[in-house]
């Protein structure tokens, strides 16, 4: 039946009465649009007749009432909380199979006990509660570490063992298939870098000079630090992503089960991967970004030769070693961070977008800190 | 070949859903043809068959998910698959869906979860909301569980707690699929009894995808069996009628749970 012509046939009304006895009298449909015009009102008609009832008893008439729903019970059901909190006794009249099924669950509610206590409050206990979960943070995060150190010494003495065919596929989806967005980034990078100096540059007639900025800059900086914040973008997000489904699925516990060592199975070849691709990476993107400041050093009248003559004398091996040593730390970190996050993933498909921001976000500001302290202990080592 | 426990209810005015020549597949896959049943007013409807045998996905061309290759399904007298967004939103404000799998949204809890239908669909105070989304909680027994995570419960309670979720706004049709699957014989007999009450009590016509036969042989007005070789209905009627009089083969081996047709009790 349509509810709406249901309820033009049968509209829901009430009447109260103070005499001879305090009366409630409700007729028709008593369904969701009954309820949503007359909750408020309603309900203020009953605490006025709780008063008058002055610890007296009141009647509610629901003869009349021809269908209950949900919404219907629920203002009964407040109807009788409200009278009973005014001292008045609550008499239903007339209640029908259909009003006393659906009532049914909202009194049995007022004996059920919550599953889990209400949680104490104050600062004390929200104080411990935030030592507590910085204490497992840090020991799962730790834990990892130790067993990722464990397995990658384990894949030095054994790599007979290490899942090759896996890591391969891992690095050509992080690195290979990463290359045109690594281009495209790297060139702009070149380019903006070139053009920028350029324009300080040729105030002094040094326009020569900016090969050797854009040089030392994507080699000991720029390069490294790009190629690993797309990373984390690329593959580190959907490392965690990866795993966390997979613990999500519980095929996590389904390798545990079958006597296989997730950090051998999962984590291993991801982070080898990450090694591997990173410092490749990194070398691909100072090329791609030299050639953009190749392009932008041509409109300034710096031939391609001059340029590259240019950044060969710019540039050392610790230039180069010391980028690439960064990219493999970095590329160690994103892979690291990526699976660990999908390691603590929750349960739920939020649990594993909470991973996946999570997994980008610490990789990022790890890249960055870690790249604050490669700057001062390069410097303390005069490399 | 159909084998009918009762007369096919072509003419039947008080049909809440009617199908007529339906054929469904994907693409150029056709898993059944040619289907033909009606679900009348009221009554609990249960759609059995083999695993792969189109069940759910029937239900999901009832509910407008899927679009049928051919034929006609009209829910409360409109045309699902032909109604435009809006004719096919007020068709699904007026039913209830539970999923397989129950399908609640992890990042609310049970209470959220089935109130979510009320803050779309009405402009009930949210007080009224709370307390009919704890009460329907109760009523699959979750009334004490409204303020968990669906992730910190077990399957069987997520099942209960989508059901709470797909009847929070009394809909006139409800549709469960595999609403007994997974759960223990008390819980699922408790929800038996409570399928029921929704049907009897409040006129709810309930269609239940299944093959759990002790609760369908328990709760089932009338089923409709899909027979995966013949790619139509086998039978349809009253589940015991069946079990005692049908002649198809596949039919008692289902009901009877005989393994062979030479196993099948005289």
């Amino acid at each position: 039946m349509d509810s709406t012509a249901a309820g033009a046939e049968h509209p829901f009304e009430y009447d109260a009465t103070a005499e001879p006895g305090p009366r409630l009298c409700l007729t028709g449909r008593l369904d969701v649009q009954a309820v949503e015009r007359h909750w408020g009102p309603l309900r203020r008609r009953a605490r006025e007749l709780a008063r008058q009832a002055q610890a007296g008893s009141v009647d509610v008439d629901l003869e009349g009432v021809v269908y209950c729903d949900g919404a219907g019970a629920a203002l009964l059901h407040a109807l009788e909380q409200d009278l009973a909190s005014g001292g008045a006794e609550v008499r239903f009249e007339g209640m029908g199979r259909m009003v006393r099924e659906q009532l049914a669950p909202y009194r049995e509610l007022d004996a059920v006990e919550p599953a889990r206590g209400a949680r104490g409050g104050g600062w004390w206990p929200a104080l411990l509660d935030g030592v507590d979960r910085v204490g497992q943070a840090a020991h799962s995060q730790f834990s990892f570490v130790g067993a990722l150190t464990r397995a990658i010494g384990s894949s030095l003495r054994h790599p007979r063992q290490v899942r090759w065919g896996d890591t391969l596929r891992v690095a050509e989806a992080a690195g290979f298939q990463a290359l045109p967005i690594v281009s495209l980034i790297a060139f702009l990078l070149g380019v903006i870098l070139a053009f920028q100096s350029a324009i300080a540059m040729r105030q002094f007639g040094g326009e020569i000079f900016v090969a050797n900025l854009v040089a030392v800059s994507l080699f000991r900086e720029l390069g490294p630090l790009m190629m690993a914040i797309l990373l984390a973008g690329r593959s580190g997000a959907a490392f965690a992503a990866e795993i966390g489904t997979m613990k999500v699925n519980e095929e996590v516990n389904a390798l545990k089960t079958m006597g296989l060592d997730p950090m051998h199975f999962l984590v291993l070849p991801k982070v080898l991967a990450g090694l591997l691709v990173a410092p490749l990476l990194a070398l691909y993107a100072n090329m791609i970004g030299l050639v953009g400041g190749a392009m932008v050093m041509q409109g300034f009248g710096i031939p391609w030769v001059a340029y590259f003559s240019q950044v060969t004398s710019a540039l050392s091996m610790s230039d180069l070693f010391s980028g690439l040593a960064k990219a493999v730390v970095f590329g160690l970190v994103v892979a690291g961070v990526g699976c660990l996050r999908g390691l603590q993933t929750g349960s739920g498909a939020a649990a594993v977008g909470l991973s996946t921001t999570s997994a980008v976000v610490t990789s990022i500001i790890l890249i960055v800190v870690l790249d604050g302290v490669f700057a001062v202990l390069f410097y303390h080592l005069g490399v | 070949m159909t084998d009918s426990g009762m007369s096919r209810a072509d003419d039947d005015g008080d049909a809440v859903i009617r199908v007529r020549g339906l054929t469904m597949g994907f693409d150029d896959f056709v898993l059944m043809r040619d289907l033909n049943f009606d679900v009348r007013r009221g009554e609990i409807f249960v759609i059995l068959g083999g695993s792969g045998s189109g069940k759910s996905t029937l239900l999901k061309h009832m509910i407008g998910l899927y679009q049928p290759l051919a034929g006609h399904i009209w829910v409360a007298g409109a045309d699902i698959a032909e109604a435009d967004d809006a004719r096919r939103e007020a068709i699904l404000r007026r039913v209830g869906v539970m999923y397989q799998m129950g399908a609640l949204f992890g990042s609310m809890t049970l209470l959220e979860n089935v109130r979510l239908p009320l803050e779309v669909h009405t402009d009930l105070p949210r007080e009224a909301m709370d307390a009919i989304a704890r009460a329907r909680l109760q009523l699959v027994g979750l009334g004490a569980f409204a303020d968990f995570m669906p992730s910190e419960i077990s399957g069987g309670m997520q099942k209960r707690a989508a059901i709470a979720r797909a009847m929070v706004l009394d809909p006139e049709v409800l549709f469960l699929d595999e609403p007994s699957a997974g759960l223990d014989p008390i819980t699922s007999a408790d929800l038996d009894r409570l399928i029921q009450r929704l049907a009897r009590t409040l006129d709810m016509t309930i269609v239940i995808v299944s093959h759990e036969l002790a609760s369908i042989f328990a709760i089932a007005d009338r089923v409709i069996m899909l027979d995966k070789e013949s790619q139509g209905i086998a039978a349809e009627g009253d589940p015991a009628t069946l079990r005692d009089t049908s002649n198809h083969p596949w039919v008692q081996r289902f009901l009877r749970r005989t393994d062979s047709d030479e196993e099948r009790p005289a």
